[in-house]
């Protein structure tokens, strides 16, 4: 049953497919690269929500009280739904969609050399569940009670007492919505493990697979080894909030902290699992910006094991104040504090890589060594965190708050700006505005740190997270306390309208930018040697892989670049 | 719109079939999901000694019956495999159709076992014992529903002798829920 179709036999498939109608193309289409631009664009639109959530409780810290333009009064029940809401969009549809989903979709066939996944059908079918999802989240903000308002972390017995929670129709329609996008995302997940390993092109060993589709199956792994027993506390918890069982509830004999650690054995892990599509992203820009070899193909990919299996055990840091046995928090730290030796190491390898290159600045290169800039402070910061002497005193502090974003906001924001004006002219066969580009970044990253570094030193001064209007607490509303609060928010307004230029960008470039070509940035990835965008079924002619991807300025060479696929002399 | 499958389900990399590939990651899958509700069970059963005593309750003889007729129906996925890889399109369909019998006997064990537990005032809301016991074998055999759908659907593929190795995974899938039960049987009906 395999190899029972020849190459050039599905090839002749080709013709049926281009009178299809609008819907059979856009919409229910099993092709690989519509699915992955679907993923996108929905992460997008969520990312557009998700910010404008941001933006009104950001206003009603900084001006506690005063109806906030765009929104009216913040009530406190808004607010929890707020702030609930707007981590798990920010975590569940834009960060895993975009750069999972979408970019995994997008890229894995073109980069093996492949016309589409292994289980095209399937793949939609995890669109289409992954677009229920969307709906029942978006639905979930408008039921009796508002949405779901008790911490996008769901402790019980928060999140399983309506009596607490006060969103006795939100807080299910939340975990209904997050399982079915574990469900969705599982089955995209199988589809990109075994296409990986079982549709590449020929000639393509595992040494020559790019570090970005590496890194994008590895991490779907760790998704699917993590994420079974949160759906199984999923349902616990929906039980608990629905039928009255007492999964999580101490008074019939449950136990709370239980929750805890199905969540965080998931919740952790799941940190790997967006920065690595992340890491690899931002691993193929320097590269081709640089002009050089990717330094430590085989050190990057064995931390990127390494890290993976870490991963499993480091959950329990988000929990030293959680009533654990002190012995166990000793173990945790150790855990915790080794993690950080492969992921530095895998910076290590990219500061490596742009050493002595010839770099270009290009856009998606600046955002590539922002990412690993901004990163690495989420990175040293999150030290403090790890060590269980230092977290007791920082823990559901704006401390946290603040390292958390500064990991979260490199890997979704600047990863996927990063992804997106490199692989842009591939996507639409036009190039994004360079000037525009610049214009976004510089207004995209300096004002990121005007609003987390305020942070940090709130969070230093004691102020707790989750907290609807500090002018209630005396000792956390002194005068320099508010100037901090309103410099954050003010740095986050500018960010937000600094995304305009973006969004003109993109929308005008699509019709107006300069024309692309199939390879505009010189790079020796598979994807680069087809038209932009690709036709589908991807490669007129299946390609044969001769080289490693990362063979940049080889002495002895006519061009400083070469593709995969060019035969000729072995290096 | 008709569906062309693309060239990528035709190569094979590694030399395994990428649906004998997939199955197995599906229960890779699998397996942390019931390892997940099987340890969050296992450290409340450590920690309170009462549990050992509302275990004394579950239907023993009914869990023993019910272990037999699930290997005994895993025996018969096993010759339906068998029966296909000889192209033996009648014989395959014939031991599907057992397999399939088999695991509705043992759903009609479970409601059996369910309406009696019920009755005895042991529901969902008893305690956490209850809670675990009916989430974990609910589970289950949700597999095994699951199951004997994908079965019923292949089966008349088969008859037709068309992909016929689609036997081969849904048996593997069968084996998993079959070891599934075979830790769900001793925690939940043994151990008293």
């Amino acid at each position: 049953m395999v190899n029972n179709i020849s190459d050039t036999d599905s090839l002749s498939h080709k013709d049926h497919h281009t009178e299809a109608s609008f819907w059979s193309k856009y919409i229910f289409s099993t092709d690989h690269k519509i699915i992955g631009m679907q993923y996108i664009i929905t992460g997008i639109v969520m990312a557009v929500i998700g910010g404008y959530m941001a933006y009104v409780f950001r206003m009603q810290l900084a001006f506690p009280g005063k109806a906030v333009p765009g929104y009216g009064l913040v009530s406190p029940l808004d607010y929890n739904m707020l702030i609930t809401n707007h981590g798990t969009i920010m975590i569940f549809w834009v960060a895993m969609p975009i750069l999972i989903a979408g970019l995994g979709n997008y890229l894995i066939p073109l980069m093996i050399g492949c016309d589409d996944m292994v289980f095209p059908r399937i793949n939609r079918l995890s669109y289409q569940i992954f677009f229920i999802s969307t709906l029942v989240i978006l639905i979930s903000f408008f039921v009796p009670g508002g949405g779901f308002g008790g911490a996008w972390t769901a402790y019980p017995p928060l999140s399983s007492e309506a009596i607490y929670n006060h969103t006795p129709w939100g807080a299910p329609l939340w975990v209904i919505a997050v399982a079915l996008e574990f469900v969705a995302f599982l089955m995209g997940g199988i589809n990109f493990i075994t296409t990986t390993m079982n549709a590449r092109c020929k000639g393509m060993k595992m040494y020559d697979i790019p570090i970005v589709v590496w890194m994008i199956v590895i991490a779907s792994i760790i998704f699917m080894a993590s994420v079974g027993p949160l759906i199984a506390g999923a349902v616990m918890l929906l039980f608990d909030q629905t039928l009255g069982t007492s999964f999580y509830n101490p008074m019939n004999g449950g136990d709370p902290v239980l929750w805890q650690h199905l969540f965080w054995f998931f919740g952790h892990p799941e940190v790997y699992v967006v920065l690595l599509p992340a890491m690899g992203i931002v691993a193929e820009v320097i590269t081709v910006f640089s002009r050089k070899k990717l330094f430590g193909y085989k050190t990057i990919l064995y931390t990127t094991f390494a890290t993976g299996i870490l991963s499993f055990f480091v959950w329990a840091h988000h929990q030293f104040i959680a009533g654990i046995d002190p012995r166990m928090a000793n173990i945790f730290t150790i855990t915790t504090v080794m993690i950080s030796i492969p992921v530095g190491e895998m910076l290590f390898c990219y500061i490596a890589t742009l050493y002595g290159g010839s770099i270009e600045f290009k856009t998606a290169m600046l955002f590539a060594i922002a990412f690993l800039a901004e990163f690495l402070i989420g990175g040293v910061t999150g030290i403090y965190l790890g060590a269980s002497g230092t977290d007791i005193y920082f823990h559901d502090t704006y401390f946290v708050l603040a390292h958390f974003h500064y990991t979260f906001f490199p890997i979704a924001v600047i990863g996927f700006f990063t992804a997106i004006y490199y692989w842009f002219p591939k996507m639409f066969g036009r190039k994004l505005n360079e000037t525009l580009g610049k214009i976004h970044f510089w207004g995209t990253i300096i004002p990121f740190n005007g609003i987390f570094i305020p942070l940090f030193i709130l969070g230093m001064g004691g102020q707790h997270r989750r907290i609807y209007n500090y002018n209630h607490f005396p000792d956390l509303s002194t005068p320099s306390q508010q100037d901090l609060r309103v410099f954050a928010t003010t740095s986050m307004v500018i960010m937000l309208v600094f995304q305009i230029p973006f969004f003109i960008n993109f929308i005008s470039s699509l019709f107006k930018g300069e024309k692309a070509g199939n390879n505009p940035w010189k790079a020796n990835t598979l994807e680069w040697t087809v038209p932009s965008p690709p036709p589908h079924g991807n490669f007129a002619e299946m390609p044969e892989v001769y080289r490693p991807p990362y063979e940049y300025s080889v002495p002895d060479m006519d061009n400083d670049y070469c593709p995969q696929n060019c035969s000729g002399k072995k290096i | 719109m008709s569906f062309h499958p693309p060239l990528a389900t035709s190569r094979s990399m590694t030399g395994i079939p990428t649906g004998r590939l997939a199955v197995w990651w599906i229960i890779a899958s699998e397996i942390v999901i019931f390892g997940g509700l099987i340890a969050s069970y296992l450290l409340f059963r450590l920690h309170y000694s009462e549990w050992a005593e509302y275990a004394s309750h579950t239907n023993t003889v009914a869990g023993a019956v019910n272990t037999f007729v699930l290997l005994t129906s895993s025996l018969f996925i096993v010759l339906a495999h068998q029966a296909a890889i000889e192209k033996n399109k009648e014989k395959a369909f014939r031991f599907i159709w057992f397999t399939i019998g088999g695991g509705g006997v043992f759903l009609l064990v479970k409601a059996y076992e369910y309406t009696t537990e019920i009755a005895h005032g042991y529901t969902l809301f008893a305690n956490n014992f209850w809670g675990f016991y009916y989430l974990a074998t609910g589970l289950h055999g949700l597999h095994v529903i699951a199951g004997m759908i994908i079965m019923g659907i292949i089966s008349f593929d088969v008859k037709k002798g068309v992909k016929l190795e689609r036997v081969e995974y849904i048996g593997v899938y069968w084996h998993f829920v079959d070891i599934v039960w075979l830790f769900l049987f001793p925690l939940f009906y043994i151990a008293k």
